[in-house]
């Protein structure tokens, strides 16, 4: 596949692996951002094929794992409602609310749909104006230009029956909260690719001057995220810190501006809370008032939620990079993919997930699986 | 900006994995659907119970050994790009039979069909089912219909089930894979669960992937001819390759290393996996087969197959070893390593 | 959050007032909202994640990129092979 394969090349992972080996000299932590980032590293073994020095931090970028409860609590009581079609991105399924998961309101009797795009949403509201059409509105910044046509197109259909319940969280207020937390041991970034192709690269550029720490836009295939952390290794080794875009065939700085004025009419910025990390201001976008009528939390009063966190689920601190998932002492026995506590578990790039798949090969190595 | 965790007030977590109903993961072939039938089917039939969970049950009566399979299927849509409902159930249950080294003779269906079903969807799905035993050779001797109300089916759901006699000296099963063994897939991976994703409502795209519903007893026999040394058959259906690899690693006790550059997978499924984030390991096949072989038997069962209709794209994709047992490890791309987990539930399309 | 696959632009329509347009993975042809990249033409490699064109592909620098990896550890290579023949000579 084209500008996929070319990207998975072997021979020039090898050479990358070998260049990052020479020119690593001491213990480096680097948070990749992006959960897609993350199930690359895990998915193609680069982890284990980096020298040892090399500790990648896998960052609170998977919306799965950040949706607030008190939100999954919401949009569980409103999949339950009779007569409504609730619709979600299949990663959001699994999720573990206070009590239950979306599968499980399904199970019960919920209309419970995936989609793959939102737009898929708007086309079932008009299909079935006699029913309440919501779109579970999560992601980051890639995502939020898609959410936001969806509501625009059902304002422009006039659609009474389609509603969005939004959930959106932006990167750069997550790696300033990160870079503030006394216990950060994150020295560089892997920035999120796709997440600038939409916003553009500047606004990391504050960040990289604030915190002195190297910032690389990175892709999604092997060499890309090769590429990203040989760049962020480069600097580290040299005492600098600087915005570098390793990811340039589908990243310009100014970003796709269509798309941002499309987000600037929707959303407006608002402080978001962060599952497991806590409230970060200013870091998440809400629906403006224009657009109230197509807002889930309003049209539906699910007031009064009270949400129940796992006592002993500490995904907040994994996805902070201050705890590794096998070091949570309920890692492996109470908390495995099949019995999750938290969302870190869940999602196939949530750090717990993907150490449970890691842990467990450490234990095969150590039985001699060959590499 | 995290508030320190309060160490003292941790107990004993209530455990989220309390399902006091059937979800759909109970259906999706891998870890839900696995303890589903270990821990409430089993126990219940604990004294007539099959034991070592393959394919088909083998039953030894007078002198002789059958191998007896029962299926249901309940996929929507009821058609779609290769076949339809009914020749699935067909094939695989038919297929399931195979899967013991036996040649199929009869098969029942039966057919809970919901109320206001349109009749000339039911005769395709039927003379689809007629077409596919005769291609097969296999007789549909028995059957039931009932009737359910609007709004209780999908249409039709059946179930068909079958027997057929395991010859002399075969024993092929899933605990009977040994270190050292060879691992052969008969063709490309993940036709059928493409196919399917490509009309189900929500995730329409224009695909010309065939779903690849066949029945395998020709194939089997083909192979049975070559050498009767054959250690495991399975049809990777729900699940995957992974999972039937995954079931038979922890059955036979082994580990299994497979090579992901080595595993056949047509582009345009390939491309389909990649939009949805789905892994073609873990799609289901209708018309596929794993064969697990001693070392010295590999070459000569591929070519055999590599002659046969269905099995033009075999490959060799890995190895069975005494390391890890019970783990699927895979060589990724790039030369890596990752372990094959697994399924939990069922595999959904993702966005991150 | 970051799913974005690459395809290429068979088709531009409009429907419902929006640009959309049909886009091939590989044999996989599925419609995508386009209204994000008003310029984009015909032939052209996008990323699409959830149905929607986010970003043109840019030919040339996909090109550098792979080259930059062509050639690193190159170098290298060369500085150790001038070191190993001046050893050898020595």
């Amino acid at each position: 596949m084209k500008y996929l394969d070319e990207y998975r090349d072997p021979e020039l992972a090898q050479r990358l692996f070998a260049e990052i080996r020479r020119i690593t000299t001491r213990h480096w932590a680097i948070m990749e951002v992006c959960g897609g980032q993350t199930h690359s590293i895990i998915r193609n073994g680069i982890d284990q094929l980096l020298p040892d020095e090399i500790e990648l931090i896998h960052g609170p970028g998977c919306p799965v794992c950040v949706t607030p409860l008190e939100i999954i609590d919401k949009a569980l009581a409103i999949a339950s409602r009779p007569g409504v079609i609730f619709c979600s991105f299949g990663d959001m399924l699994r999720v573990p609310g206070s009590a239950k998961d979306l599968f499980r309101i399904k199970s019960e009797g919920g209309d419970v749909r995936i989609v793959y795009s939102p737009l898929d949403a708007v086309r079932l509201a008009q299909q079935h104006p006699d029913r309440e059409v919501v779109f579970f509105g999560i992601g980051f910044e890639t995502t939020a230009p898609a959410n936001a046509m969806a509501v625009l197109q059902a304002h422009r259909l006039g659609l009474r029956n389609f509603s969005m319940l939004v959930s959106h969280v932006l990167v750069p207020p997550a790696i300033a909260a990160i870079m503030e937390s006394p216990t950060n041991r994150v020295q560089g970034f892997l920035a999120a690719g796709h997440v600038c192709s939409v916003m553009g690269t500047w606004q990391y550029q504050p960040l990289v001057e604030q915190y002195r720490v190297p910032i690389v836009v990175t892709g999604f295939e092997p060499l890309d995220v090769l590429e990203g952390i040989r760049r962020v290794v480069l600097q580290l080794e040299a005492g600098r810190a600087e915005l570098d875009n390793a990811y340039e065939r589908a990243v310009r700085p100014e970003g796709n501006v269509a798309a941002q004025q499309v987000l600037s009419e929707v959303f407006e910025v608002t402080d978001r809370a962060w599952r497991g990390i806590g409230v970060i201001p200013q870091s998440g976008w809400r629906l403006r008032d224009a657009y109230r009528a197509y807002d889930a939390e309003a049209r539906f009063a699910v007031g009064d939620i009270q949400t129940r966190e796992s006592p002993i689920c500490r995904s907040g601190e994994v996805l902070q990079g201050m705890l590794k998932p096998n070091q949570c002492p309920a890692f492996g026995k109470e908390c495995t993919p099949r019995t999750p506590l938290g969302a870190t578990m869940v999602s196939s790039e949530g750090a717990c997930a993907a150490y449970y798949q890691y842990g467990r090969f450490i234990k095969a190595e150590e039985v001699g699986v060959a590499r | 900006m995290s508030e320190g965790l309060n160490v003292e007030g941790w107990s004993c977590p209530l455990p989220l994995r309390d399902h006091p109903n059937i979800i759909m993961g109970h259906g999706g072939g891998g870890k839900l659907s696995a303890e589903l039938v270990e821990h409430l089917f089993l126990p219940a039939f604990a004294e007539a119970g099959a034991v070592d969970m393959g394919d088909a049950a083998l039953v030894a009566i007078g002198g002789a050994r059958l191998a007896f399979s029962t299926d249901s299927f309940v996929v929507r849509p009821l058609f779609f790009p290769g076949g339809n409902i009914g020749e699935l159930a067909v094939n695989g249950t038919i297929n399931d039979i195979a899967m013991r080294g036996a040649q199929p003779l009869v098969l029942s269906a039966g057919f809970i069909l919901e109320e206001g079903m349109p009749l000339d969807q039911l005769a395709a799905i039927a003379r689809s089912m007629g077409a596919a035993a005769r291609r097969a050779g296999v007789t549909l001797v028995a059957g039931d219909t009932k009737v359910v109300d609007r709004g209780h089916g999908d249409g039709v759901y059946i179930t068909t089930s079958g027997f057929g006699v395991v010859p002399e000296g075969i024993d092929i099963g899933p605990t009977r894979a040994q270190p050292g063994d060879v691992i052969i897939v008969s063709g490309s991976i993940g036709d059928h669960g493409v196919a399917i994703l490509s009309v189900r409502e929500g995730l329409e795209f224009g695909a010309t992937i065939e779903s690849d519903t066949a029945p395998l007893n020709g194939l089997v026999a083909e192979l049975l001819d070559e050498t009767r040394t054959i250690h495991v058959l399975r049809d990777p259906t729900r699940g995957g390759v992974a999972s039937a690899l995954n079931e038979i690693a922890l059955a036979s006790q082994v580990g299994i290393v497979i090579d992901e550059r080595k595993l056949p997978v047509q582009d345009a499924v390939r491309a389909a996996c990649e939009l949805l984030g789905m892994d073609p390991l873990y799609v289901a096949n209708e018309g596929k087969l794993i064969a697990i072989v001693p070392s010295s038997d590999a070459e000569r069962l591929l070519a055999r197959m590599q002659a046969h209709p269905l099995g033009r794209r075999a490959a060799i994709i890995g190895h069975v070893t005494a390391d890890h047992p019970g783990l699927v490890v895979a060589r990724t791309g790039i030369g890596g390593t990752r372990i094959v987990d697994m399924m939990v539930g069922e595999q959904l399309p993702r966005i991150c | 959050m970051c799913l974005g696959i690459p395809g290429q632009i068979k088709e531009i329509y409009e429907m419902n007032g929006i640009r959309m347009g049909k886009v091939d993975f590989n044999g996989i042809v599925k419609e995508v909202c386009l209204a994000y990249l008003p310029e984009i033409d015909v032939g052209d490699y996008t990323i699409v994640h959830v149905g929607f064109a986010i970003t043109r592909l840019d030919e040339q620098s996909a090109l550098e990129t792979l080259a930059l990896f062509q050639s690193i550890g190159l170098l290298d290579e060369e500085l150790r092979t001038d070191a190993a023949e001046e050893e050898a000579a020595a």
